[in-house]
């Protein structure tokens, strides 16, 4: 068991790196490495390969990764395999939040963070207390409630934004559709360094909760007898989630599917046990979403297919596959 | 008297502003055991999960081990009082021995990780409750008697001296409900575990416990020893029901049955 789970860590860091390393070189033009280490004196592929490429595979990484993560520690909470920021309502939250920012035209920034990374957070964070009010009022409600409820709540949100679209200008409105489509088109170091202060933290937190997790994952009453304070640790999961989610999505745009899949793969692979899952969902989803917007990049070049809409195409009839063969997933 | 187990003086509990438990009173002693039996709906989990501080905050005194419940931080109280939860059928997959290995938990200082000797106490609760061969079999793959037997190996690996079952033998067949008893009784003797066992059925080891704590909408009926439940019309008292008490053939032993309407 332990070698196994050894064996699947030390092939997803090796798989993440080779990812990583090898998708600044793909896109639109591709790029030889002897461009990049030894460059003509006038050529242009050194700039976009530092200035471009790299922030944005370093940011479809972090991104990949935050709404894996994510998506693991929801499934766990809420013993649900549906279960995610995306369906509970917390990445539509975060949209609204950016889509209302970018509606006012009001710019402004917070210690060099971008307006709309923190209104991102700040509607994250009021979807996440609605479902956390909701799991805490008249003694809490099932998790398929919730899930109902999350639902709910995203459709009311997204009919906010297509609301807020159509009174915007032509221009504003384009960018948000682009950006609802969830996209690391624009990205560049800017970009990272707006995430990064959401995202580490965000996953930090949920790094050191593990344990936490496995025990709410057997059950909350089980939980609270081993001695988590499981009202507690419902809260500081929730608030990692809502700042990392926020942080990625005012971005990044809703980029659904990595959050549920990811996960669920990963426990194919590895297990339960949320100590060695939550390094193996790391690496699978940032490696899963660098490696979806490689491919956005460069099918049909020169044009750009959203990753949103890539992660989805390849993501789902993979899932829908891995589901047919095992039968059966976890958290069921 | 610091030997107590449990000291509870008027503890109440409102759900969602409805009163399911009022003014319950008793002392258990450590070491001892004690039935918590009634009705459906009488509120005997909700007493039980409210002296773990399971999910349920109860009004009134809880002493556990001599101090206030409120002054136990949950890990400290968890190192006191282990639970066996009612077997709902729902089980996250997690391998048998994760699971037994995480009531390991309340043990460890914040951040710290799992040991080998944390390891070697798993496996040491495993083989006292029998369950050692399915250690690296899934829960959600294990029968509702093997799995049940899993949870109580959990409780002993969280070294607790009080263990809290929540009625750990309904829907297991008599194989596993006596092995189940044996085992519970065994950790109460031997190693001196207080139990509080919430109880459907008197037959289930009710009568062979130290004390009976019968509740009815919510209230104390009866509280004594099994001998004094079986005086008198009390048992009718608590079911609203008529019974008849018969000895087993070969112990002599009490057994309750219902005196009409059934077989």
């Amino acid at each position: 068991m332990r070698n196994r789970r050894r064996r699947v860590i030390v092939g997803l860091v090796l798989l993440a790196t080779a990812v990583a390393v090898v998708a600044p070189f793909i896109g639109m033009e591709r790029i030889a490495p002897s461009e990049v280490l030894r460059p003509a004196p006038d050529s242009v592929e050194p700039a976009i390969f530092w200035q471009i490429r790299v922030p944005r595979v370093a940011t479809a990484f972090v991104a990949g990764a935050v709404l894996a993560v994510c998506g693991m520690a929801f499934q766990a909470m809420f013993r649900n395999p549906l279960a995610t920021p995306f369906t509970l309502g917390v990445s539509s939250g975060a949209s609204l939040g950016a889509a209302i920012y970018v509606r006012l035209g009001v710019y402004f920034s917070v210690f060099g963070i971008g307006g709309a990374s923190v209104a991102a957070f700040v509607g994250a964070l009021a979807a996440m207390a609605t479902v956390y009010g909701l799991t805490r009022a008249r003694g809490g409600f099932s998790s398929t409630t919730l899930l109902l409820a999350g639902v709910a709540m995203s459709f009311f949100f997204s009919s906010l934004i297509l609301a807020i679209q159509y009174t915007a200008s032509l221009h504003d409105s384009f960018r948000l559709i682009r950006w609802m489509m969830g996209g690391l088109a624009m990205v560049g170091y800017g970009s990272l360094l707006n995430i990064l202060p959401f995202a580490l933290p965000g996953i930090a937190i949920l790094a050191f909760m593990t344990q936490e997790l496995n025990l709410i994952a057997t059950g909350e009453d089980l939980a609270a007898s081993r001695g988590v304070d499981v009202a507690r640790t419902k809260q500081v999961l929730f608030f990692a989630v809502s700042l990392a989610v926020g942080g990625v999505v005012a971005i990044c745009g809703p980029i659904g599917f990595v959050g549920m899949m990811a996960p669920h793969m990963c426990r194919l692979m590895i297990g339960e046990d949320h100590r060695a899952l939550f390094p193996a969902t790391l690496l699978f989803g940032g490696a899963f979403l660098t490696l979806c917007d490689a491919v956005g990049r460069t099918v049909a070049a020169p044009a750009e297919v959203p990753v949103g809409v890539i992660t989805a195409l390849i993501g789902g009839p993979f899932f829908l596959w891995l589901l047919f063969r095992r039968g059966d997933i976890g958290l069921g | 008297m610091s030997d107590l187990a449990f000291d509870v003086a008027g503890l109440s509990v409102r759900i969602g502003g409805k009163p399911i438990l009022r003014e319950i009173t008793f002392a258990l002693g450590a070491g001892r055991s004690l039935a918590i039996i009634g009705p459906n709906g009488a509120g005997k989990s909700t007493l039980l999960k409210s002296l773990g501080r399971i999910g349920i905050r109860a009004e009134g005194r809880i002493d556990v081990f001599g101090r206030p419940q409120h002054q136990y931080a949950q890990r400290a109280l968890a190192r006191c009082v282990s639970y066996v939860p009612q077997a709902d059928g729902r089980t996250a997959p997690f391998t048998a021995f994760e699971f037994v290995l995480m009531a390991r938990y309340p043990h460890l200082g914040a951040f710290a990780h799992l040991t080998h000797e944390d390891e070697r106490i798993a496996r040491e609760a495993m083989a006292r409750a029998g369950v050692a061969e399915f250690a690296t079999r899934r829960l959600d793959t294990l029968s509702g008697g093997e799995r049940q037997k899993v949870y109580v190996a959990a409780a002993l690996a969280q070294e607790a001296r009080a263990i809290l079952l929540d009625e750990p033998t309904t829907f297991l067949d008599y194989r596993h409900q006596a092995e189940i008893l044996q085992l519970v009784r065994s950790v109460q003797s031997e190693a001196g575990l207080t139990v509080l066992t919430v109880m459907h059925d008197l037959n289930h080891g009710a009568l062979k416990s130290d004390h009976v704590l019968a509740l009815r909408s919510g209230t104390a009926a009866f509280w004594g020893t099994p001998g004094e439940l079986l005086e008198g019309g009390r048992l009718e008292e608590v079911y609203d029901t008529s019974f008849d008490v018969i000895s087993h053939p070969e112990t002599g032993d009490p057994i309750v049955v219902p005196a009409r309407g059934f077989v």
